[in-house]
């Protein structure tokens, strides 16, 4: 290839390629600024109360205000237990789909017990889960575990029931132990399903614990957002939910971050 | 010597809806170094005599022996290559090649120069940190042999292990991997449904015959050449003749 000098065609190729991406960017940011300069002057003139649907300006001070008094402890809070639900679901998820894929005749067994559970709406073990483990943050990451655990166990199991079967074969014409192919096989071959997993669970962990800050918590961003609602600061609870989705973003990046990295280890 | 040692081999498969009868009769012996081709009417049961000789399969009836030590469950001296490399996407060339030794645990420093050094002969040790995606199909099936011989095994079994290339990768590395086995002085067992294949590698050629299987003929090939390679074979004069009869005993029983 020619380094040195590109073709014209090339050159208005990469130019066009250039532009819509350009393109593209200008529109995402314009949306945005469009939606919060109008939600901002039709505020101001008062043709939306800005006491019940709040304002930008509003939301910024009231943002600034909770930095000064203790926004992070409460973002720590909601953070701290979205990661202890979200590895304890990942790591027993994972642990009960190697069960289930080690034994076809436990898998057959549980099977009409893991649909009814993953069609069940979690938040409503809600009380029990308060009545059981108590009204305190055991409970909040009882309910994000909850949340993500039966999705983890179907997920990495229908990955590795869906492992190659001719890499399976060929392992095994080496005369590999059932243990063998899981771990030189069969694990490797899922570490995308894995991390599949993960990014749906990491948003789900989210959900079990705003969920269980609203029903039990002194701290964290649910319960800024309940105790907005009722206390009617509605700027509280705008400034809230647009924190918790940096969060939320923040945290999924955190994972997408990860998966680069184990890929380019396992090359994939 | 005999290496290996088929008696009276019967395999029946059971069914909802019935007893199936695949293999009947199966016994012959292969001498060391000898290379069989094994071809017969598709259903056959040619692979599932392989995968008996190979110990993944317990048969019905009959036993299978190997330097005269009988044949229960998948032993060292045994090789099986598949269709598919079935490398792995994830591990380089070199770790794919060391996988059936990790299985064994028997990954010893001797072992692995072992490998190395077949990598080394057969052109593929520059490869070695490589990927299997970056190497075309024609290398990644030398590799999976390589990664079955680096086992050392005494017999290879390979089961249609060229079917999957396209017809001029498979034309040459037939011939490598020919040239591979007989200087490796492996003994081999190889099932095909392509005649020809068969013929231009096999030392004899057993014929089975349609469900339930017994064998119909073993047919000696000599093509009375000081060193015959897959290619030359089917140049000579002879290769037809071996073609038409075997093709009269696979569709001539009407």
């Amino acid at each position: 290839m020619n380094n040195t000098k590109i073709s014209a065609e090339r050159a208005a190729y990469l130019e066009s390629r250039g532009r819509t991406k350009k393109l593209i960017l200008a529109w995402q940011v314009g949306i945005l600024v469009f939606f919060v300069l109008s939600w901002e002057l039709l505020a101001q003139f008062r043709l939306i109360d800005s006491f019940i649907l709040s304002q930008p300006s509003r939301i910024g001070t009231t943002i600034i205000n909770m930095v000064q008094y203790d926004l992070m402890n409460h973002v720590w809070v909601t953070v701290y237990e979205t990661l202890v639900g979200f590895t304890l679901g990942v790591i027993t998820g994972t642990c009960l789909a190697v069960i289930l894929w080690w034994s076809s005749f436990v898998a057959k067994v549980s099977e009409p017990y893991l649909v009814v559970l993953n069609s069940l709406p979690k938040i409503a073990l809600g009380p029990v889960i308060i009545i059981i483990v108590g009204a305190g943050t055991e409970a909040i990451i009882f309910m994000a575990l909850a949340i993500s655990l039966i999705v983890t166990v179907l997920e990495m199991l229908n990955g590795f029931r869906h492992t190659d079967s001719e890499y399976i074969r060929m392992a095994s014409t080496f005369g590999a132990t059932k243990g063998q192919i899981f771990m030189k096989v069969v694990f490797p071959y899922n570490i995308a399903t894995l991390f599949n997993s993960l990014k749906i669970n990491i948003g789900l962990s989210l959900v079990g614990v705003i969920a269980g800050e609203f029903l039990v918590s002194k701290a964290g961003l649910g319960y800024l957002i309940v105790y907005g609602g009722q206390v009617f600061k509605m700027d509280l609870v705008m400034s809230s939910v647009i924190i918790l989705a940096v969060v939320a973003a923040l945290m999924y990046e955190g994972v997408v971050l990860m998966q680069r990295v184990a890929m380019r280890w396992y090359n994939h | 010597m005999d290496i290996l040692k088929v008696v009276n081999i019967e395999q029946k498969y059971q069914a909802e809806n019935g007893e199936i009868t695949a293999l009947k009769e199966i016994s012959f012996t292969v001498k060391k170094g000898e290379f069989i081709s094994i071809v017969g009417p598709s259903g056959c049961g040619k692979s599932t005599l392989l995968s008996i000789i190979s110990g993944i399969l317990k048969p019905t009836n009959g036993e299978v022996y190997v330097s005269g030590e009988r044949v229960d469950g998948i032993t060292s001296h045994i090789g099986y290559m598949l269709q598919k490399d079935n490398l792995l996407d994830w591990r380089t060339i070199y770790k794919n090649v060391l996988l059936g030794l990790e299985i064994r645990n028997t990954k010893t420093q001797e072992n692995m120069e072992r490998a190395e050094n077949l990598l080394k002969t057969y052109g593929l040790y520059e490869f070695r940190d490589k990927y299997p995606s970056q190497l075309s199909g024609g290398m990644r099936q030398r590799v999976a042999l390589i990664r079955t011989l680096a086992i050392s095994p005494d017999i290879l079994l390979l089961d249609e292990a060229f079917s999957a290339l396209d017809y001029q990768t498979r034309l040459s590395v037939t011939d490598d991997v020919f040239r591979i086995l007989k200087q490796e002085q492996v003994t081999t067992l190889m099932v095909t449904h392509d005649i020809p294949e068969s013929i231009s590698m096999g030392d004899k050629i057993m014929i089975l015959s349609e469900r339930p299987a017994v064998i119909k003929e073993i047919l000696e090939i000599d093509f009375e050449m000081e060193t015959r390679t897959p290619l030359t074979c089917r140049k000579s004069p002879k290769f037809s003749q071996y073609f038409n009869h075997i093709w009269r005993e696979l569709s001539g029983n009407e």
